[in-house]
């Protein structure tokens, strides 16, 4: 499983936000807090398959405490987007602001290749 | 038709009977021994003649199975109601409770998950805006 998979799912990105609110979470309390505060009232099954992709590219980590089975959220395979892609410079950005003033013209260039 | 009692499945029934009344806090209300196990329940100081809470042996070949699997997925058992999560919370990891998961904001409620020493999770939880 790649990360760039992993990642595209809207409700696997909910679930790595709550690991970072929380280290250490029971499948109970993440399907707790998906569906409060996240309006994802995806079955426990779902979001267990959903843990299982996470955990598949890396991106979690699970440990046994107690009888309990706890998630954690873990960032390293990130870094391989960081290197493969830098972020740029603050030079790099004001480049970017004299080619293009209005902030939200690339946004729309983006939808001229999407037609 | 009332509902007067609900019921939680103990491995231990004495252990329980400990750990619901000196730790948590419950009243002992029917202690009546039938054979190998006993009929035991407790009640809510605030409620003493509320709903009571039947500590019943979790003896069936299929209780153990179906306990492990909520507790470690995190599911609590059962749930009770408090006026401050945050101050159960102390007040019980005081005295020793393990929680696995502390106080936690969601919104409308505020919830935490306690282990019940006896193969239970129990969710204790606040209604925010409630006196």
């Amino acid at each position: 499983m790649d990360i760039y998979r992993a990642i595209a799912d809207p409700t696997r990105r909910a679930i790595l936000d709550e690991l970072v609110d929380r280290s250490g979470q029971t499948l109970f309390e993440l399907c707790a807090r998906l569906i409060m505060k996240h309006g994802i009232g995806s079955s426990r099954q779902a979001i267990s398959q959903h843990l299982d992709v996470l955990e598949a590219a890396g991106l979690i980590r699970t440990r046994r405490e107690g009888r309990s089975k706890l998630h954690w959220f873990e960032g390293a395979p990130l870094k391989g987007i960081g290197e493969r892609w830098p972020i740029s410079t603050d030079q790099d950005k004001s480049q970017d602001r004299n080619a293009s003033p209005d902030p939200h013209s690339s946004h729309s260039t983006d939808e001229d290749i999407e037609q | 038709m009332r509902i007067n009692a609900t019921s939680v499945m103990v491995d231990d029934q004495q252990k329980a009977l400990r750990f619901y009344t000196e730790t948590l806090g419950f009243q002992l209300k029917h202690n009546i021994p039938l054979g190998e196990h006993s009929w035991i329940t407790v009640v809510s100081e605030e409620a003493p003649e509320g709903t009571e809470l039947v500590l019943e042996p979790d003896a069936h070949p299929a209780a153990r199975p179906f306990k492990k699997a909520l507790v470690e997925d995190g599911i609590p058992f059962t749930g009770f109601a408090v006026d401050d999560v945050n101050a159960e919370y102390e007040r019980l990891v005081a005295s020793g409770v393990r929680f696995v998961q502390p106080p936690t904001d969601l919104g409308p409620v505020i919830t935490a998950v306690l282990d019940d020493t006896c193969g239970n999770l129990i969710q204790i939880m606040e209604e925010k805006g409630q006196p």
